[in-house]
């Protein structure tokens, strides 16, 4: 690649022939403000806060869509950058709502920030004409606030382009433009996965996350429930990434923390990890034993597994069986446990905490109830553990470490990397090579999965010399183009691991605000260090899970395991959620 | 001179235009008599002659007798017309508009000038519009007659890039606004590298007021189909588009009906006249939005997308349809191709200027006498154009300022009447080419009405993907609105807000100007930068004294009656629809400005002129 040389606000600088003028500004030190790019995409161009003076142009340019030329002469603080920077803030604030108090983004909001920096104490624009759209708070998962949102175009984009699900685009023109599904429908009736990385994403308020901490705090409330808590992996890496710990360090004071915001049992989602691998790894077997269907495709995602059921209903018994760990584990705490303790079912309450939006609409599938109520009974994200942290008063940073309860508390490094991208493979892979040789593998036998790579894959050479190719994919764009080389018979493979959000679980939607590939990537680094770190390293040799089976389960895909951790699909519209109702 | 001794042939003007004024009753009327008479007629139809004002337009070829134009042919001016030819009654002379030639010195026995050196012709250079309003669209032959099709000849016989260095000889610019000039960007396209090339016709006419591409598209398709195989050979695409918005039904027809014939005629399809050049010419459709004339907002409605400009670069040249290099033109610039490649580009180069060469057909209309689509050489003055080609304001009025360049375009003043029409005097002078609207407006013109109608129309359009044209057009129409509402109406809010919008229009004006992401959008404040620099008191007049000098804002006028002149009559307080006027018979009435909507009803009907306006 050709280098040229530019100067920005007067230093020169050396760059990548083709780079933008942002990536020029960037490498000169000096930061430019962007709201509407998302790293990694084609520019779009839409907002404008980036633009500025470039020597003998007309106009001021765009820096994240305009490339860099050799010998040009960027200047991105001169008075005319600033004022017209200013006046769009300016104009995006004429036409938000004067809410910042009550707004769930206050103090973790791009535009709020934005304003601050500018020096913006107040409006230049009393409030005229404003849009004026209804709220929709009918997903289980995302609400949509269209008053709140600034048109950046970034939820469309990731919707589109990054996780190929399109259910909103941009409608009406000009200052009546907004973003919607189509035909104005409400989100919960579209195709809509629940991944939440329109939230992730979203730079305001327009769209966050359905809140059930409110009820969270009243189930602690009220002494007449036993409540019940579970983690899963991606959760504890992020809470070490906000609050400067290891994941290891933050697992533990996590389990100490918890347990101060009043939950009775603090349980481990990647028990149930361990779980799904037993029951998984033997379904894959009695798959390639009986002939099939195969591939056998993962089902713990339940964005992918929504978007499976709209777009490749013709796949739905290709999905294995299995709940996600976050069901098997409401289900063995309502039914297992409730009855080893002794405690009456409809008197616990489990409350999840996930890195996921789409675990709130999971959880409130027809599917997931065994017997007293819905088997988990609120789902919280990161996010929404964190807040109750601050509400709390909570000094992460100082609380002695502590350890989640036994039960159902125990689990593997396997059951950790459940929540990066590859980490299901791999985990069930070390289970199944057991399975078939009676040995354990090398802990890093199946590395090859690990990474930020669209589409991995791995082989493993049964006694019998047939070859199981697998093939791991994340976030929902990818997939779709897995599925559909595997559709139009391109691509063959045994196993096939689909995490929807890029990078896995780690980058899910209910992850803190300011995802990028490299934080994911750290992330995922962090569970594999949790991994790396455990005496534990094989679902299989997990005690509580042996104990389980032994005890109450029987054997993998036993009758019990399929009355309490199997479910059933259901083919949806392409279209809308019609034929919800209907079983397949 | 109608060398068939037998047959009197008639042409009916049949553009849309035509046909809104009356045409086809006309058209019909004289297909009856024809049926009737079953005498030696042919009934034909054009295009668009372009003098509106003279709309219906009817030609008649008598044996003997050059070629006639009559306008304005009602139905009942037909029955005169008809007289004429079957029974040899006198000539209407009232309607007779000119003929078309007059070798045989003819004319003058019958007091009939020659069509072209009429006052509204004599001073326009009919290039792209020449065949317009003469030839039969709807016929290759005529086309063919006219000179059609030599310039794809001679093209073909040229190597590709022979026939980009013809085009960016001659000069020529992009009319469809900006300039830009026409021989680079075929060279653009065709120095990119792929297979798969494509070429766009422009043909998404968004202006208000403007159809010159319309026109062009009735009148004489053929020459767009022409000009763009010309294109196509010359950057080497095989498949074309004309994207074409669906409102322009004639268009699309007569174009798809020249397509067809172009086809079987071997001037489209495969192996082209035999040159081995294949070319595929489509149709599609646009649903009418304003900004799908910017060509990446066009290349995205043809994809299916919903049409939003994207960053340039990469430029359509490079990247455009599909992805693939594409060279969009507009409807003018695409006619003035056969000519260039007819006749060299030398000769094209005789007329406009160094800078801008050719002419330009603007779409002239407002308040000037005489209306329609004039096509000018480039560098004439604006003053020519509207006092001499126009025959200057309506009514004698005073002239007050020429809008120029569409919406986004800009208000000139009288004193600049002596600019020259040229992209780039025009943009000097604060307006623009755009695609030639061109209105005038007399002294009864609000100019802060105008700003407002304008930014009320980009406004409108926009396709709200950037935050300055989105959020920042709005709040200029906001702020016009608060300008021109009165002030009775207003809370004390409203009042801040109003002059808080004035003292930042300009500085909000300018940041959309320098930030939008296409051309729409950086040239919507043009309207308001404008009037704000040539008509800086008709603002303060509002704002400040809250009086409309043109006394077209109505909610700044107060009505009120004289007490020495009114009598009494009580017939304003009968004609008032709001119950506005208050008194006593025979005892001088009032005005009650609340109630007063300001529709002068009474002002009109007031037999003593006692109603009066501050």
């Amino acid at each position: 690649m050709s280098k040229i040389n530019v100067t920005v606000n007067g230093r020169p600088v050396e760059i990548e022939a083709g780079g933008t003028i942002l990536e020029a500004a960037r490498a000169a030190q000096v930061r430019v403000p962007t709201l509407c790019h998302i790293e990694g995409l084609e520019p779009s161009g839409s907002c404008r806060i980036c633009s500025v003076e470039v020597e003998g142009r007309r106009t001021l340019l765009p820096a994240c869509a305009e490339p860099a030329a050799d010998g040009m002469q960027i200047k991105t603080n001169t008075p005319r950058v600033l004022a017209a920077r200013r006046q769009m803030i300016q104009l995006l604030l004429a036409n938000h709502p004067d809410d910042c108090l009550y707004c769930m983004r206050a103090g973790d909001c791009d535009l709020q920030q934005m304003a601050q920096e500018v020096g913006i104490r107040e409006r230049a624009w009393r409030r005229g004409e404003h849009r004026t759209h209804a709220m929709d708070r009918s997903s289980p998962s995302v609400v949509r606030d269209p008053n709140k949102c600034i048109l950046c175009g970034k939820c469309v984009r990731i919707c589109d382009e990054i996780q190929g699900v399109a259910a909103i685009d941009h409608a009406g023109r000009g200052f009546d433009s907004y973003v919607l599904p189509a035909f104005d429908d409400e989100l919960a009736s579209t195709v809509c996965v629940n991944c939440g990385q329109c939230v992730a994403i979203c730079p305001t308020g327009a769209l966050v996350e359905r809140s059930d901490l409110a009820r969270v705090w009243r189930y602690l409330a009220d002494d007449s429930y036993v409540t019940v808590v579970q983690t899963a992996p991606a959760v504890r890496a992020a809470l070490g990434l906000v609050y400067g710990l290891s994941g290891n360090e933050a697992e533990a004071r996590m389990a100490t923390a918890l347990r101060d915001m009043g939950f009775d049992y603090v349980f481990d989602t990647q028990y149930t990890a361990d779980l799904t691998i037993m029951e998984e790894g033997s379904e894959l077997l009695q798959r390639v034993k009986e002939g099939g269907p195969l591939p056998l495709i993962t089902s713990c995602s339940p964005g992918w597994i929504k978007f499976a059921e709209h777009f490749y209903p013709e796949f739905l018994a290709n999905l294995s069986t299995c709940k996600s760990p976050q069901q098997m584990l409401g289900a063995m705490v309502k039914n297992y446990w409730a009855e080893e303790m002794g405690v009456p079912a409809e008197k616990v309450r489990v409350i999840s905490v996930m890195p996921c939006t789409a675990k709130k609409f999971e959880a409130e599938r027809p599917e997931m109830e065994t017997g007293a109520g819905r088997d988990v009974d609120a789902v919280i994200t990161t996010r929404e553990l964190i807040r109750a942290f601050d509400e709390m008063g909570l000094d992460f940073d100082r609380i002695e470490p502590g350890e989640f309860d036994e039960f159902l508390g125990k689990s593997s490094g396997a059951g950790a990397i459940f929540g990066a991208t590859g980490g299901v493979a791999e985990a069930a892979l070390r289970t199944v090579y057991n399975l078939l040789t009676g040995e354990n593998p090398g802990p890093k036998d199946f590395e090859a999965v690990r990474g930020l790579d669209g589409v991995k894959e791995i082989e493993l050479t049964l006694p019998d010399d047939t070859v199981l190719r697998g093939a791991v994919v994340h976030g929902l764009g990818n997939a779709r183009r897995l599925m559909d080389r595997v559709a139009a018979g391109e691509a063959e493979y045994a196993f096939i691991e689909v995490m929807a959000c890029p990078g896995g679980c780690v980058g899910g939607g209910g992850q803190p605000y300011g995802a990028d590939a490299e934080r994911t990537a750290k992330l995922a680094g962090e569970l594999y260090q949790i991994d790396d770190e455990r005496v534990l390293r094989f679902s299989h040799e997990n005690p509580e899970i042996l104990k389980a089976y032994e005890e109450y389960l029987g054997e993998p895909l036993g009758d019990t395991s399929h009355r309490l951790l199997h479910t059933t699909y259901r083919g949806r519209s392409k279209f809308s959620s019609e034929g919800e109702e209907d079983e397949s | 001179m109608n060398s068939n001794k037998e047959i009197t042939t008639i042409i009916v003007g049949t553009g849309t235009c035509g046909l809104a004024a009356g045409a086809r009753k006309v058209h019909e009327y004289f297909a009856d008599k024809i049926e009737e008479s079953s005498g030696p007629y042919v009934l034909k139809k054009t295009g668009c002659l372009g003098f509106c004002t003279m709309e219906p337009i009817v030609d008649i070829e008598i044996p003997g007798w050059p070629r006639l134009s009559f306008g304005p042919v009602t139905v009942e001016n037909a029955e005169l017309l008809w007289s004429m030819i079957s029974e040899g009654a006198e000539l209407p002379r009232e309607f007779v508009l000119g003929a078309h030639a007059d070798p045989e010195g003819i004319l003058e026995l019958h007091d009939v000038p020659i069509l072209w050196e009429t006052p509204f012709f004599r001073n326009q250079t009919r290039l792209v519009l020449k065949n317009s309003g003469i030839i039969d669209p709807e016929s290759l032959e005529e086309y063919l007659e006219s000179g059609g099709y030599r310039g794809l000849k001679r093209a073909l016989d040229l190597s590709p890039v022979e026939v980009v260095d013809e085009v960016k000889a001659s000069g020529l610019r992009g009319r469809g606004g900006a300039g830009f000039p026409t021989g680079l960007k075929w060279q653009f396209a065709h120095d990119a590298p792929g297979d798969e090339k494509y070429v766009i016709c422009n043909a998404d006419e968004g202006d208000p007021g403007a159809f010159m591409d319309r026109s062009i598209l009735e009148g004489d398709p053929h020459a767009v189909i022409e000009g763009l195989a010309i294109a196509a050979y010359a950057i080497g695409a095989s498949k074309g588009y004309v994207y074409c918005r669906a409102e322009y039904p004639l268009a699309i027809r007569r174009l798809t009906d020249a397509i067809e014939q172009a086809k079987e005629a071997g001037f489209l399809g495969e192996n082209i006249l035999d040159s081995g050049f294949s070319f595929e010419l489509l149709i599609k459709k646009g649903a009418g939005a304003f900004v799908c004339g910017e060509e990446t907002a066009l290349i995205a409605s043809i994809e299916g997308k919903r049409g939003m400009p994207r960053p340039r670069p990469p430029y359509p040249a490079q990247s455009g349809l599909w992805g693939k290099p594409t060279n969009i033109n507009n409807v003018e610039t695409v006619a003035n191709v056969p000519f260039i490649l007819a006749d060299g580009a030398e000769a094209f180069r005789k007329y406009g200027t160094e800078e801008s060469p050719g002419t330009k057909v603007f779409a002239l209309t407002g308040n000037v006498k005489r209306s329609g689509l004039v096509e000018a050489s480039m560098g004439m003055r604006l003053r020519d154009i509207i006092f001499d080609i126009g025959g200057g304001v309506q009514g004698d009025k005073k002239f007050k300022a020429v809008q120029i360049g569409g919406p986004s375009g800009g208000c000139l003043p009288e004193e600049l009447l002596d600019t020259a029409v040229d992209y780039d005097s025009l943009v000097a002078a604060g307006a623009m080419m755009g695609s030639g609207g061109m209105v005038v407006m007399d002294e009864g013109t609000c100019m802060v009405d105008v700003a407002k109608f304008f930014l009320e129309f980009t406004a409108s359009e926009s396709c709200g993907k950037c935050l300055p044209c989105r959020e920042g057009v709005a709040r200029l129409r906001e702020t016009l609105n608060g300008i021109v509402r009165a002030h009775r109406d207003e809370s004390p809010e409203e009042s801040l807000l109003r002059f808080q919008g004035v003292t930042m229009m300009e500085e909000l004006a300018e940041v959309i100007r320098d930030s939008a992401a296409c051309g729409l959008g950086q040239t919507a404040p043009n309207p308001i930068l404008s009037t704000l620099k040539y008509f800086k008191d008709e603002y303060d007049a509002h704002v400040f004294e809250r009086r409309c000098p043109a006394g077209v804002c109505t909610a700044l006028l107060e009505y009120y009656i004289d007490p020495e002149l009114c009598t009494g009559c009580g017939l304003c307080v009968r004609k008032c629809p709001d119950d506005a006027i208050l008194g006593e018979k025979r005892h001088p009435h009032y005005i009650s400005d609340e109630k007063c909507i300001r529709c002068g009803t009474c002002r009109q009907f007031c037999p003593f002129g006692a109603i009066k306006v501050r």
